[in-house]
């Protein structure tokens, strides 16, 4: 790093404050022009801050953003467009029923008589911007029947076509598939040869080696690393990002199975559509043994949600509309909700927020939800309010929820400690059957390796694990059965000791 | 401390702006202050009155709260405490000569009763059909109304008035005027409203019935997940608040008129609303405001008679202008930010 050469992006001092919480406390960020930079750090860690900051978000309370040497003071993400920066956030900003022609013109269309678009001129000039990055894209086609894929590739040329010289990039494989997201790796590598400067946002260690030249790793507010990514390795990164050791990678050994059926699925189906496959379900067949965890693998949106809403309310029609569901052997097809969980049925929801926990509320009430008709903490109607907060006070400790405060609303809560907050409430249960879907999402190094042990632990007492994630890390870590989902059926299956990553990941893709 | 801080400083600001339109009007703000004050807590009589509006503003307040906290928009407590008044004055009407206690709690039986079913109706739409409650609960406000008048001047018409009211309600069932109120019809109907916030606060936050409302009301796919049944939670709900609603007649018909009379209330259903509101739902607040509301009512009253240009419909003025100031989040929030600042 010759530090006569100017920055493409220099961060100095940058602070922010939200109320009392010190988000970024003197953040200093040094990025070379031409250079895939990695931005890494646990949720709440800053990083989002920074780049909001640098983006024209909001402006920091103390601190120097220099673009290119030059100091600068955006009032809004419109001055930071203009000097040359682009995000493609997290979730893309796209219109749906509009081209992807169209999407990329919005709000910045070339005008012909001053109030016609002119589309030919713009799609001549797309058209060059897509070949000289290898970025094809049907121009005509409405996003929303693109692929996501595609439709990150169509955020990226918007960022183009307005010129960015500086690309931000947000959890950008969040929802991609391991190709996919190799695709997008391949174009990044390409816009940095051809002199573009890119951030990239994110917690996959994994990508960060692969793909970075340089990682700046934030903690708490505060950068606690920067470093060049060919001399350094995972294990640092983590360590860095935690504040202390991290086991990055356990392994678990597979699972050694009883004969008894936790779950039992017979020919479950869904009337309705979903990526393009007739049915939202197609006849799912499987099973879970007592004491084996099995994780089903799938891109986004391939039906995996709705095995879990129709397993867990198979009375709603339109949730099941036939088949059969079996639990500890057990015929639930027409039992309501409660009474499958009152059969030791712990959940780990897909959307820890909207089906977890009562945002606004207390950790301890939050620690009733599901339990509170259980006679541990009522009787005859009435809430026993010592027991619960005996209860919550114990495992708020033993599940490590921070801060350790019963009356905080769990909203106020980072990710990975309302993810803990769940687990723990969901092992009150002492479950014979785990079912835990996207348990690590949006959660930290620290917690992901606690959530995964806790599974794991679960299963060694002989649950039944039934695992859903987007994350191959999660399955190929955990699960001793793979089942993969494309289009509303299950495509494939493995064991765990006899598939790669690369296999897995042309069966989500469909091939 | 916020939480009881805010309003207050609501009922401030909108009395503040709301007496500050008098002025425009011509008259002293100071002198309509006095005006309403005196004529709300001036003498024992002025207190009872305030009293007696205070009692089913009360039972509408909670009427409104309960459905809230599990996530419905009652805003049918009018239809809903016409019907429990109408069946209470029916039962007297019916049956005349039944004895004291056992006539006044029959009577309440049947206001709670009648209240609870119009109130479940919206409830069960909601949960089994889909259809939003705040249409419902407006629409049967109107079949109430209409079944009222039927009822009334049809079948339990009395002959000896002009009124369209009905039969009085035999001896046996009148309920016990607290004397020292200067004649103001202040009956066991405050107490029992009292009762009621004690045991909706109860429900609420010491029963597993009421965390299951309130977790509906938070967040239904959560409340889903965990296994509770929100739709069979939130047709009792709305059952409850109709009962609530209902018990308006006791106040009324036992404690008051003897009889049924045809647009007694001066809207308490839809005050309740601003009664809830301002009282952010929680039982100690909707007793608290139901009495702030009860004395502008009262207070109001005799605006007409003692200002040149200042007329009761003032009460109204200022209703909204408080529940414009308390829902005024962003006023708030500013507020706050300055205070850090």
């Amino acid at each position: 790093m010759a530090a006569n050469t100017t920055a493409a992006v220099e961060l100095r001092g940058l602070t922010k404050h939200f109320g009392s919480v010190e988000a970024n406390a003197g953040v200093n960020l040094r990025v070379e022009p031409g250079t895939i930079h990695g931005v890494i750090g646990e949720n709440g860690a800053g990083k989002s801050t920074a780049m909001k900051m640098l983006y024209g978000i909001f402006p920091p309370d103390a601190g120097e953003i220099l673009v290119n040497g030059k100091p600068c003071a955006w009032s809004s993400p419109a001055d930071a467009i203009a000097a040359g920066i682009g995000m493609v956030h997290q979730h893309f900003m796209l219109a749906g029923p509009y081209s992807a022609l169209d999407n990329i013109l919005l709000g910045a269309e070339p005008r012909r008589w001053g109030i016609m678009i002119d589309r030919k001129r713009a799609r001549a000039q797309l058209e060059a911007l897509a070949s000289r990055y290898g970025l094809a894209v049907n121009w005509d086609e409405p996003i929303e029947s693109l692929p996501v894929g595609v439709q990150q590739r169509i955020e990226i040329l918007k960022l183009l076509y307005r010129d960015a010289q500086i690309l931000i990039l947000d959890e950008p494989t969040a929802v991609l598939t391991p190709q996919e997201t190799n695709d997008l790796f391949r174009n990044l590598k390409k816009l940095r040869d051809e002199g573009k400067t890119i951030l990239l946002i994110t917690h996959k260690l994994k990508e960060v080696m692969s793909f970075t030249d340089q990682v700046t790793v934030f903690r708490a507010g505060k950068v606690t690393g920067e470093l060049s990514t060919a001399e350094t390795n995972p294990q640092e990164l983590a360590n860095l990002m935690v504040g202390r050791k991290v086991v990055l990678n356990i392994d678990v050994p597979l699972a050694r199975p009883r004969e008894e059926k936790a779950i039992e699925v017979t020919n479950l189906c869904l009337a309705g559509v979903v990526a393009g496959s007739r049915h939202k379900l197609t006849e799912i067949s499987f099973s879970v043994k007592c004491g084996e965890i099995v994780g089903i693998a799938g891109v986004e949106g391939n039906g995996q949600s709705e095995v879990l809403q129709a397993i867990l309310h198979p009375r709603d029609p339109r949730c099941r509309t036939s088949g059969s569901v079996k639990f500890m052997g057990e015929d639930v097809t027409a039992y309501e909700t409660l009474r499958i969980r009152d059969l030791g049925v712990a959940v780990i929801p897909e959307d820890r927020q909207q089906e977890g926990l009562l945002l606004e509320r207390p950790v301890s009430e939050n620690f009733l939800l599901g339990l509170q008709r259980s006679p541990a903490f009522s009787h005859a109607g009435f809430l026993n309010s010592a027991s619960l907060q005996k209860a919550a006070t114990q495992a708020v400790e033993e599940y490590d929820v921070r801060p350790r405060d019963l009356t905080l609303p769990a909203g106020k809560l980072s990710g990975g400690n309302q993810q803990k907050l769940i687990v723990a409430r969901e092992f009150q249960r002492k479950p014979r059957v785990l079912i835990a879907a996207q348990p690590t999402r949006g959660v930290d190094v620290g917690a992901i390796e606690f959530i995964h042990n806790r599974i794991v632990r679960a299963r060694d007492e002989g649950a039944g694990v039934l695992l859903v994630s987007f994350e191959l890390d999660d399955i190929l870590t955990l699960s001793d059965r793979i089942l993969v989902m494309y289009e509303g059926r299950i495509v494939a299956e493995f064991s765990r000791d006899e598939v790669t990553e690369r296999e897995l990941g042309l069966k989500m893709a469909g091939s | 401390m916020r939480k009881v801080l805010q309003p207050i400083l609501a009922v401030a600001l909108g009395l503040a702006l709301g007496l500050g339109v008098t002025r425009i009007a011509g008259e002293s703000p100071w002198h309509v202050l006095q005006i309403l004050w005196k004529s709300a807590f001036g003498s024992s009589y002025d207190f009872g009155m305030t009293l007696f509006y205070t009692t089913p503003l009360i039972f509408t307040g909670l009427a409104v709260a309960v459905p809230f906290q599990a996530g419905l928009f009652n805003i049918g407590a009018e239809g809903q405490l016409t019907l429990g008044a109408l069946a209470a004055a029916a039962v007297g009407a019916l049956w005349p000569m039944l004895p004291w206690p056992v006539a006044p709690v029959l009577a309440t039986v049947a206001a709670i009763l009648a209240g609870t079913v119009w109130g479940a109706i919206p409830g069960w739409l909601r949960a089994r059909r889909g259809s939003h409650e705040v249409i419902n609960t407006i629409m049967l406000n109107f079949i109430a109304a209409g079944l009222a008048s039927y009822v009334t001047l049809y079948l339990l018409k009395n002959p000896d008035s002009q009124n369209p009211e009905t039969r009085a309600i035999g001896a046996g069932y009148l309920i016990h005027q607290f004397g020292v109120f200067g004649g103001a019809p202040v009956s066991l109907a405050l107490p029992l409203a009292i009762v009621a916030a004690v045991l909706v606060w109860i429900l609420l936050w010491r029963t597993v019935l009421g965390y299951e409302m309130r977790a509906v009301g938070q967040s239904e796919p959560a409340a889903r997940a965990a296994g509770i049944n929100s739709g069979r939670v939130r047709i009792i709900a709305m059952a409850v608040a109709g009962g609530l609603a209902g018990l308006v007649g006791v106040g009324e018909v036992l404690g008051n008129a003897g009889k049924f009379r045809l647009g007694f209330s001066p809207e308490y259903g839809f005050i309740g609303i601003a009664v809830a509101l301002l009282g952010r739902n929680q039982p100690v607040g909707v007793v608290a405001s139901a009495l702030l509301f009860g004395a502008l009512h009262k207070g109001a009253a005799d605006l007409d008679l003692e200002t040149e240009h200042v007329t009761r419909e003032l009460s109204l003025v200022l209703q909204a202008l408080i529940i414009l100031s308390v829902s005024a989040e962003g006023l708030w929030s500013w507020m706050k930010k300055r205070g850090e600042a």
